[in-house]
Order: structure tokens, then sequence, then C-alpha cells
């Protein structure tokens, strides 16, 4: 009788066990790991870098490191958590090199990467008073990415961890290699910053809204 | 009235528990303060919306592609897991001394059996091979015996149920004892690889997989789960192979012929489950 085999995927479906096999010298079981959980640390190397070219090289190296150094993970039940963490830690040296590169280069803030989307948000029309299209203004969506790049790497990763990927303030201090306390006050900071930047934005957008005009 | 600081309506936005009831009796009775966490709200809620370039259905192909010439090869070795760091299981961990106990037991036992098989007279040299047969002989009954042990946890595994329709099954015994035989088998596997054995090592192999799955099952499972695992076990087969390899082994053993056969019969067995 010809019997169906279950799928590697069904196999590893627990992470524990495709992290064991990993160690074990089972390579299948390191590709189950890295397709499961690809996505959503682009998601998050996205946020933090801002373009999708250093995005995926992020990722790519997140992988990498967390293939290198999978001996040393302590609870392996958390594989995703972990490489999510490996992948901050790597947002955070590439987008220092960034910067470093463009200010010796003395360029201005990397804007034109994104520039076709910004453009193609503002021809979005504005109908529902909703966050949503609140974003998709083209004005506050190009308001929004340039007050977040304007935030140090540090802070861009511990916005995007603790609002986009729910990550805990200890979480947080691990990928910024520093105390939880420092963390929190990093939080604090980013969007103490972005609101400085995108409150007024955000209000004349309300009020215009209110009062039947747009921005 | 006090009103709480910035620093306190964002953390009090983020879900945090600290102070949480003294904010949110605050921002009921002020206006004012009430008014200032709506704006940290609607900033935040707009700054979410921003759109992440949506990579592909095919994405962590991708990226496997990318990436999986540039992973060095990994080798486990038996030293590695008796002595790395702690993983899932700490190094003072009851089962990591019972695997390292027993591997010193078989390094004595074959040390002290190929002493003792063959008495050492002066002048005339002990055959290396007679002694190497020894331990030999002594590892594939220990296999073989091990190949025993697992295969009764399976049997149980796939003969275990519900006392009543519906009701969850308690595995944890048979857990343990996979837990315990994973550690043993990851060391015979290697050492099946390292003598060349590769068939053995396969079955081995495909033991270890399904002794994990067992390891990491929940302790009380549902029929339906129960019936998963059963499935699995069906559909590799594993019961059959482990009973027709460890069958082998023990014939090996009683024989005396321990090395891996070439051309017999016993591979051309093992070879074709």
């Amino acid at each position: 009788m010809n019997r169906m085999r279950p799928s590697v995927e069904t196999v590893f479906e627990n992470d524990a066990i495709a992290v064991e096999r990993t160690l074990a010298g089972d390579r299948e079981a390191f590709r189950v790991l890295v397709e499961r959980h690809s996505r959503k640390v682009y998601q998050l190397a996205y946020r933090m870098t801002g373009n999708q070219h250093d995005a995926e090289e992020v990722v790519q190296e997140a992988f990498l490191r967390a293939y290198q150094k999978l001996s040393q993970f302590a609870s392996r039940a958390n594989f995703g958590t972990w490489v999510y963490r490996i992948a901050a830690n790597y947002a955070i040296d590439r987008m220092r090199q960034r910067k470093s590169e463009d200010s010796q280069r003395e360029l201005p803030p990397r804007a034109s990467e994104d520039g076709a989307e910004m453009d193609l948000m503002s021809t979005v029309p504005d109908a529902a008073p909703s966050p949503e299209r609140l974003a998709q203004s083209g004005q506050l969506a190009a308001q929004m990415r340039l007050a977040l790049r304007a935030l140090t790497p540090a802070e861009r990763t511990a916005f995007v961890m603790r609002h986009w990927g729910g990550s805990g303030i200890e979480e947080i201090a691990d990928a910024l290699k520093s105390s939880t306390s420092a963390a929190k006050n990093t939080v604090f900071r980013s969007v103490q910053k972005l609101r400085k930047a995108l409150e007024p934005f955000v209000e004349q957008r309300g009020q215009s809204r209110a009062m039947g005009t747009q921005l | 009235m006090k009103h709480p600081k910035e620093e306190e309506l964002i953390a009090y936005h983020d879900g945090e528990a600290a102070g949480r009831e003294g904010v949110a009796a605050h921002v009921a009775d002020c206006p004012e303060c009430r008014k200032e966490l709506e704006r940290i709200d609607a900033l935040l809620a707009a700054l979410e919306t921003i759109p992440v370039p949506e990579p592909g259905e095919d994405y962590g192909q991708r990226v496997w592609q990318q990436i999986s010439p540039r992973l060095p090869q990994r080798r486990a070795h038996w030293w590695d897991f008796l002595f790395s760091e702690p993983k899932t299981v700490p190094w003072f961990a009851p089962r990591r001394w019972v695997a390292a106990g027993a591997v010193a037991a078989l390094v004595l036992a074959a040390f002290i059996a190929g002493r003792i098989s063959k008495p050492v007279i002066p002048g005339v040299p002990v055959a290396a091979t007679d002694q190497t047969k020894v331990r030999e002989r002594i590892l594939v009954m220990a296999v073989g015996e091990h190949l025993g042990r697992s295969e009764m946890v399976l049997v149980e595994l796939a003969n275990s149920g519900p006392q009543n329709a519906g009701q969850k099954v308690n595995i944890s015994g048979e857990q343990r004892r996979a837990e315990d035989l994973l550690e043993e088998n990851r060391l015979y596997r290697q050492t099946a690889l390292e003598q060349g054995d590769s068939a053995l090592a396969g079955v081995l192999d495909e033991l270890e997989r399904v002794l994990l799955d067992v390891a990491h099952s929940p302790q009380q499972v549902t029929p339906v789960q129960l019936e998963g695992i059963r499935q699995r076990l069906e559909a590799q087969g594993i019961l059959f192979k482990v009973r027709v390899v460890g069958k082998e082994l023990q014939e090996r053993g009683e024989s005396g012929n321990t090395s891996a056969p070439s051309n017999s019969s016993g591979k051309n067995e093992r070879n074709k489950v």
C-alpha cells in the first residue's frame, strides 16, 4: 500500500525538535526554521532599516548567525524570539554603519529608496478619518518615515521592537546590550521624539478633516 | 491632583502593569490627561499603518537558497553532547549522567572484555582483530538492547488509548523513557556512522526523529493527537524497522559475527526496511 509520508514540516512542527535535529547535523531541519520565521524577521528588519535591500541582508545574516550560535541557544522552544533578537542586534550595527558611511560621503539622509512608495501614496485619495487613511496621506507618511529615520539606531530598534514587534523590555535590553532601565528610557525617548516631530501633522490633519478640507 | 508624567502615559499605552490602576483612575477623571493619552494613541496608531512591502509567498525559500551554501557543515560528536553547555538538558540533569554512565560502562566493558578474552602470553602478540571483535560484539549487543527498549516504548504508545471516549491520555511515562533513549540513541548513531555502518545509522536516525517527536509531545494528549502520533509511527514504518534491525543485531551478537555484513543477507534485510 502506498502510504503518504509526513512532510519535513510536519516532522519538525515543533521548533525545539527542529533545533535539536539541526544540532545533530540535519540541514533540512534548519531549512524548516528559516522558512517558518523569515517573514516575521523581514518585517522587523524592514521597519528598522527602512529599505528592502538592507532588510533582506539583515534577514540572511540573522539566520546565518543563528546557525553558528545554535549550540549556545538555551531555550530552544523560542527560536523565533531568539532569531528576532539577533536580527535586531545586527540591524542596529547595519544602521550605524550606514549612518557613518553617509556622513563620510556627506550625503543627505537616505530618503530616495522609499521615494517611489511615498509618491504613490500621495496619490491615494483621502476619504475616511481612520489612522489608516491618515497614514495613506502622502505628506504624513513621508513625515513619519523621516521622523523614524531621524531616531538613533538604538531608539529606532527600541521603538520597532516595542510597538511593532510587541517585545518585552528585557528582550529590548538584550538587543541593545543595555540595562532594562536604560532600554525603558530609550523606548520613552523614541516616542517622545516621534511625538515632537509628528503631532503637529497628525493634529493639523485632524483639524483640516473636521473643517472638511484636506492637507 | 498630580498628573501622570508623559513617560507613565506611554507606559500605560504599552500595557505596562506597574502603576496602571492609578493612571487609569486619573485619566478617567482628568480631561486634560485623557486628551494627552488620546494624542499618544492616535500617533502610535498612525505609525502602525506604515506599510511593509510584501516579500512574496516564496520568501522563506529564497532566504534558504541564499544562505544554505554559506552554512558551515555541522557535525555532532557524542562528546559535544556530554560536555556541551546546557541546552534543553542541564549538564547536571540525571539523564545526562545516565547517558554518560552508559558510555563509560560500555567503554570499560569493552576494555575488560578485550583484556580477558585472550590471555596475554609474553612473546606472543595478541591479535588486535580479536580484541576489536569483542568490543564490536559488546557494542552490537548494547545497540540491540537499545532497539529492544525503544520497540517496547513504541509498542506501548501504539497500544495506549483513553479509558473513556474523548478522555485525554497520559503519555508522560513513555515520554520520559523516550527522552532517556534519545540520548543513548545519539551516541549509538554516531558510533555506527564512525564505523561505516550507514544502514544502522540510518535506522537510528529515523528512530531519533520519532523519539524526539514523542519526547516533545504534550504529557496529556487527546485521542486525536495520539492518533496523529500513531499515524506518523505507522507511516514511517519505524516499529518494523526497529524490530528487524534489533533482531539482526541480536543474532550477530549471539553468533559472534559482529562485523557489519557487507554482502550478507543481514544487510540486504536492513536495506529492505
